[in-house]
């Protein structure tokens, strides 16, 4: 019997997925909810536009449930602007994918920010041609999420909060899961394995990388130059930017001033340069005293 | 005097598939994001990406003329998928509605996602000029070459179509060689 890592077919498939990623590596993928804030976003230097109906910051001020966006304003994103367009399907609901999937979106967030329709299994996306990109707290997440076929990871951070601490707890989770493989023996491993709640044979291969198997961005709290630099500093490959962009004062010098950021993460004083007079970002969140049932970062597993 | 390097664009895109590929045949690389840092490099490589932002980015940090200069001093140039848009003298759409101003070294007309969108993405064998066995091509969301100028060599073909071109220094790729198979060692053929 043929398994996702045996089908050749299927395996060449992941190479176009997460080649994509590859080529999102180094840029800014923002949050827009309409064609005119996609062409802002692509004149101002995205990589790709996560096309949406209300940014997390408004998902979290109304409440209620948040489902898929309408498939006929994706599509007019998707006719304005040139650059990939993203849209999220909520965790577990495959028939949301199978829509995403046939309006061509260029790949799909298997996302938290929307309100779960699964509360134990996720979209088995190895059954699809578009590459998904899912969420993670820590290098278990990550891994299991790979092993369902995702060919992209990103933190959740906690969206539409504009506050980075827990972006920065998910990455510093991810990156220290990473170290420790590295330097456990290998007859150590199928127990790590059981540990993370992991695929063990990914759990091999990453022991022998250090590194994980498909890219690894940032997200969820992402509001200035600084977190950009700061989130690329601890190894993400590329930012989400959701709310940050299109709540602050000014979004367009922001987008642009954050897209710099991403390529001069390593480079103080063009961070000082860029970050000079932009205006005010947007307010945030204290996580600290979010009510617990807030909180999208514990939705999947 | 030890050989100059290899010069990778980092504003954005795949530049590390680019510096692995160097990096397996010991070939000497460094990451260009300023002008500065090009001027000690023996070639360039533009790798894919989004063409959109690598132009933008381009511009701010003031790497156009360098890019054109470095052209003319005749040292090579390579650019795989958004880089190959980059090099071209011509996009098939409307400049203003897309905001991709590129460098016009390659006498090409090119129109970006001309394969279609990542769910039309494929891989697939390409035929090189001069080398007998094909090599495996990586199409991802690839712009296609529809027009190409009498100074311009065909270096790479798909099902007779061409996907590669050559005049004089300056290499355009529609697929990334750096991210296949067998082909990763083609790039350096230009170099």
């Amino acid at each position: 019997m043929q398994t996702p890592w045996t089908d050749q077919k299927i395996q060449e498939r992941m190479r176009l997925k997460v080649g994509l990623a590859e080529m999102l590596k180094g840029g800014v993928i923002m949050d827009v909810t309409n064609a005119e804030q996609a062409k802002i976003a692509e004149e101002a230097g995205a990589v790709a536009v996560m096309a949406l109906e209300r940014i997390p910051a408004d998902i979290r001020r109304d409440g209620g449930i948040a489902r898929m966006s309408q498939p006929a304003m994706i599509k007019q994103i998707q006719d304005t602007v040139s650059i990939p367009v993203m849209a999220k399907c909520r965790i577990g609901h495959f028939a949301e994918a199978q829509i995403l999937e046939a309006l061509g979106v260029d790949f799909i967030d298997e996302s938290e920010v929307l309100t779960p329709a699964d509360e134990k299994n996720h979209v088995d996306k190895w059954a699809f041609k578009v590459p998904f990109v899912c969420g993670c707290r820590d290098l278990g997440e990550a891994l299991r999420r790979i092993g369902e076929g995702a060919a992209m990871i990103r933190t959740k951070g906690e969206a539409g909060s504009g506050n980075i601490v827990e972006a920065v707890r998910h990455m510093r989770q991810v990156q220290e899961g990473l170290r420790r493989l590295t330097v456990l023996r290998e007859d150590e491993l199928m127990h790590e394995a059981k540990e993370l709640g992991a695929p063990y044979h990914i759990v091999l291969e990453v022991a022998k990388t250090g590194r994980l198997p498909v890219p690894n961005f940032a997200a969820g709290g992402v509001a200035t130059p600084a977190d950009a630099s700061l989130m690329m500093q601890l190894g993400a490959e590329t930012v989400f930017v959701g709310s940050g962009i299109f709540k602050s004062k000014d979004p367009k010098p922001r987008a642009e001033a954050i897209v710099q950021a991403v390529t001069f993460y390593q480079d103080p004083a063009k961070l000082l340069e860029i970050s000079m007079h932009l205006g005010e970002p947007m307010s945030g969140l204290d996580i600290a005293t979010m009510p617990e049932d807030q909180k999208m970062a514990g939705r999947g597993w | 005097m030890t050989e100059q390097p290899i010069g990778i664009l980092a504003l954005q895109g795949d530049f590390t598939l680019h510096a692995a590929a160097l990096d397996r045949q010991g070939v000497a690389y460094v990451y260009v994001r300023q002008p500065e840092e090009l001027a000690a490099c023996r070639g360039l490589v533009i790798p894919g990406g989004e063409s959109t932002t690598m132009t933008r980015l381009m511009d701010i940090v003031g790497l156009r003329q360098p890019i054109l200069d470095f052209a003319a001093a005749g040292k090579p140039i390579l650019g795989t998928c958004a880089g190959l848009i980059m090099l071209a003298a011509r996009v098939d759409e409307d400049e203003r509605r897309h905001g991709v101003h590129p460098l016009g070294l390659l006498d090409v007309l090119v129109r970006r996602n001309g394969y279609g969108r990542q769910v039309d993405s494929f891989m697939d064998e390409v035929a090189v000029a001069g080398q007998a066995d094909p090599v495996q091509g990586v199409f991802i969301r690839a712009p296609r070459i529809l027009e190409v100028g009498p100074k311009v060599e065909v270096v790479a073909t798909w099902r007779g179509e061409t996907v590669g071109v050559r005049q004089g220094n300056v290499t355009g790729l529609a697929f990334h060689p750096e991210a296949g198979e067998s082909g990763v060692d083609f790039p350096i053929h230009f170099i």
